[in-house]
């Protein structure tokens, strides 16, 4: 009997050494051995996706194998390509908001408020203080159901059931706070050139106050399960790697840039919506695997309810749109009873509102990666060009650069560990 | 949203390594534009990553504009930031429509710029001499329609709806393959020499 328990403690805790610190031991016996070169004998070919849950949408891999071994990855995408940035040369800068709602669905909000920022610049409209906190608010609270998704598709991915309930009940948490305040769940469309579609709803900033003080358990409780569990530390321990050198060299960005050990975070090196004003760090690791991607998102998430906290705590009274009757439409009860605003309406609604011929790039830090708006104005009330730099397209891109050379089944490990949303890849 | 307009001095500083290949500059809602000629493009990108008081270590975007007005011609934009000195510029280069659009792709400089030059070439039918594997990315392999960004592409597509149809039912589903993947499969005897000595030395496909 006493020979079963040793055994059992053994199992319980094999990747934490002696000071209680998670160690480096990965399951294999022995690193995957070197590839044959011999391509026409044993090689198989194998097709994962587009129709694959383990892809996180329509990703396509053609996986080249040597036995279990990953020779070669070539990823395809455009499954999902709606041909958005050419739908915006079309549109109006307000008709355009819809449609990033849809490029990175899992933080439509941080879309949002990306779009305004940069049509905003472009047009030279400065937005009122109530408006900046709340934008702030919004795209922490995104950040923070993009991160959750992604902690508990991955776990999934690695074989890991419960994270993926827990983390998902958070985030229908969230959500309720979303639709309160939008009347929608996914597709937000939340702010409008020059302010939001809607303000907080009565009470409002309380309700989120309480998640945020419930909702860190959550991850703490995840934390527990994972953070020494001895399957994930070799599922994620050392796989994936990719350096500060090469991070950079393959434009990485977001929480893969930072697991590589480079502190860039646009919310500090660019900073906008008065972020610089918020009381955050930027977690950043060492070893560029897909561990160090999951602490660094987990403490994100925990920064980021800081973040919401101290942006509750300033969220000043005053009004949500900027005193421009350029952009912000009147209020329906003058609409009808006052002549001038009516006119406005009906020159807003038809003609739209020109911006000044100019370009702006403007980047904001979002869940994924560094999301950058270019929009190119001739003076019309449409673009000329609105081009969405896709931070999960440049991050998927290095995935061959990740996996070739590891075992399949890490493929998939790594793939998750990328936190790609089809929607923003194929735009 | 800094409202400082200054210039950054790698403007200036372009001006006196490449006099008129870089001449000319702007700044714009407080950016620093660069336009350079297309040819030296890839010299003065060079340039700028490798030289110690530049340092634009980090490609963010590589895309192009076509203006509505069908005299201008087409831009490629370089969007480029230097991590180390927290400071960002915008490269430009004009592709006359007169002419083939064609540049030296910068991937050798940056990774990155593989999948953004796919992209560019996939909408906007710029070629990148030099690219190692220049395919359409987010359109499929035998795509003939055009490059869908471009100002004459219409929004609904050049093809018809039942001339779209009729080329989907009609098209060779292997096809839907590129000649790379099926090199690996079944090609492996037709690959170029110089590719097989590669294989054989036990690279494990391009890197």
């Amino acid at each position: 009997m006493a020979g079963k328990r040793v055994l059992e403690l053994a199992l319980a805790t094999p990747g934490v050494d002696a000071a209680g610190n998670p160690a480096r031991v990965p399951l294999v016996a022995e690193p995957p051995r070197a590839v044959e070169p011999d391509l026409h004998t044993d090689h198989m070919l194998i097709n994962i996706g587009p129709q694959h849950p383990a892809t996180h949408g329509v990703l396509r891999l053609v996986v080249e194998l040597d036995g279990e071994v990953v020779v070669r990855v070539i990823p395809h995408i455009g499954y999902l390509h709606s041909g958005f940035e050419k739908l915006g040369e079309y549109r109006h800068y307000n008709q355009i908001i819809p449609l990033t709602d849809r490029t990175d669905y899992l933080s439509a909000p941080a879309n949002n408020v990306a779009f305004a920022l940069a049509a905003e610049q472009l047009m030279g409209i400065e937005i009122t203080e109530r408006c900046k906190v709340l934008r702030v608010i919004a795209c922490e609270l995104s950040r923070i159901i993009s991160h959750l998704v992604w902690a508990g598709t991955t776990a999934i991915d690695i074989g890991a059931f419960t994270v993926f309930l827990w983390m998902f009940q958070e985030r229908e948490r969230a959500y309720n706070l979303i639709e309160e305040w939008t009347g929608a769940r996914l597709t937000t469309s939340l702010t409008r050139v020059g302010g939001l579609m809607a303000d907080v709803p009565d009470g409002w900033p309380g309700r989120l106050k309480a998640w945020c003080a419930k909702f860190p358990k959550t991850l703490d409780e995840v934390d527990r399960m994972l953070l020494r569990n001895g399957i994930w530390l070799g599922r994620t321990q050392d796989v994936g790697v990719m350096t500060a050198a090469e991070a950079i060299d393959y434009s990485l960005s977001g929480p893969m840039l930072r697991a590589s050990g480079v502190a860039f975070d646009v919310r500090k090196d660019h900073p906008y919506l008065d972020y610089d004003s918020y009381d955050f760090e930027v977690p950043v690791g060492q070893h560029g695997d897909v561990y160090d991607r999951y602490l660094v998102r987990m403490e994100e998430m925990r920064q980021s309810v800081g973040i919401l906290e101290q942006a509750l705590a300033r969220l000043p009274d005053g009004p949500i749109n900027a005193a421009d009757a350029r952009v912000i439409l009147p209020p329906k009860r003058r609409l009808m009873s006052d002549m001038e605003s009516m006119i406005h309406h009906f020159k807003q609604v038809m003609e739209g509102v020109p911006a000044p011929a100019g370009e702006v790039y403007l980047p904001v830090e979002n869940p994924k990666g560094e999301l950058g708006t270019y929009l190119v104005s001739d003076g019309t009330a449409k673009p000329v060009r609105w081009r969405i730099r896709p931070p999960s397209f440049l991050n998927i891109a290095a995935l061959p650069k990740m996996a070739e050379g590891h075992l399949l089944s890490d493929l998939i490990a790594i793939n998750a560990s990328v936190d790609i949303v089809m929607g923003e890849i194929d735009r | 949203m800094s409202g400082a307009a200054a210039e950054n001095p790698s403007a200036a500083a372009l001006r006196a390594r490449f006099g008129a290949a870089a001449g000319r500059s702007a700044v714009v809602l407080g950016a620093t534009v660069v336009t350079v000629e297309r040819e030296r493009a890839h010299e003065i990108l060079a340039w700028l990553r490798d030289d110690p008081d530049q340092r634009y270590d980090y490609l963010v975007d590589v895309t192009a504009v076509e203006y509505r007005d069908r005299e201008r011609p087409l831009e490629l934009v370089w969007q480029l930031r230097s991590l180390p000195r927290g400071v960002m510029l915008r490269v430009k280069a004009d592709l006359a429509k007169d002419r083939p659009l064609e540049v030296d792709s910068v991937v050798d400089l940056w990774r990155g710029a593989d999948w953004l030059e796919r992209e560019v070439w996939d909408m906007f039918g710029v070629r990148f001499r030099g690219h190692p594997d220049l395919r359409r990315i987010l359109m499929w392999e035998n795509y003939a329609e055009g490059h869908p960004l471009r100002k004459d592409f219409p929004l609904r597509g050049r093809f018809s709806r039942s001339e779209q149809v009729r080329r989907a039912l009609g098209a060779d589903l292997r096809a839907h393959y590129s000649m790379e993947e099926l090199s690996i499969a079944e090609a492996y005897d037709a690959l170029p020499a110089d590719v097989r000595e590669r294989l054989a030395a036990g690279e494990p496909g391009r890197d």
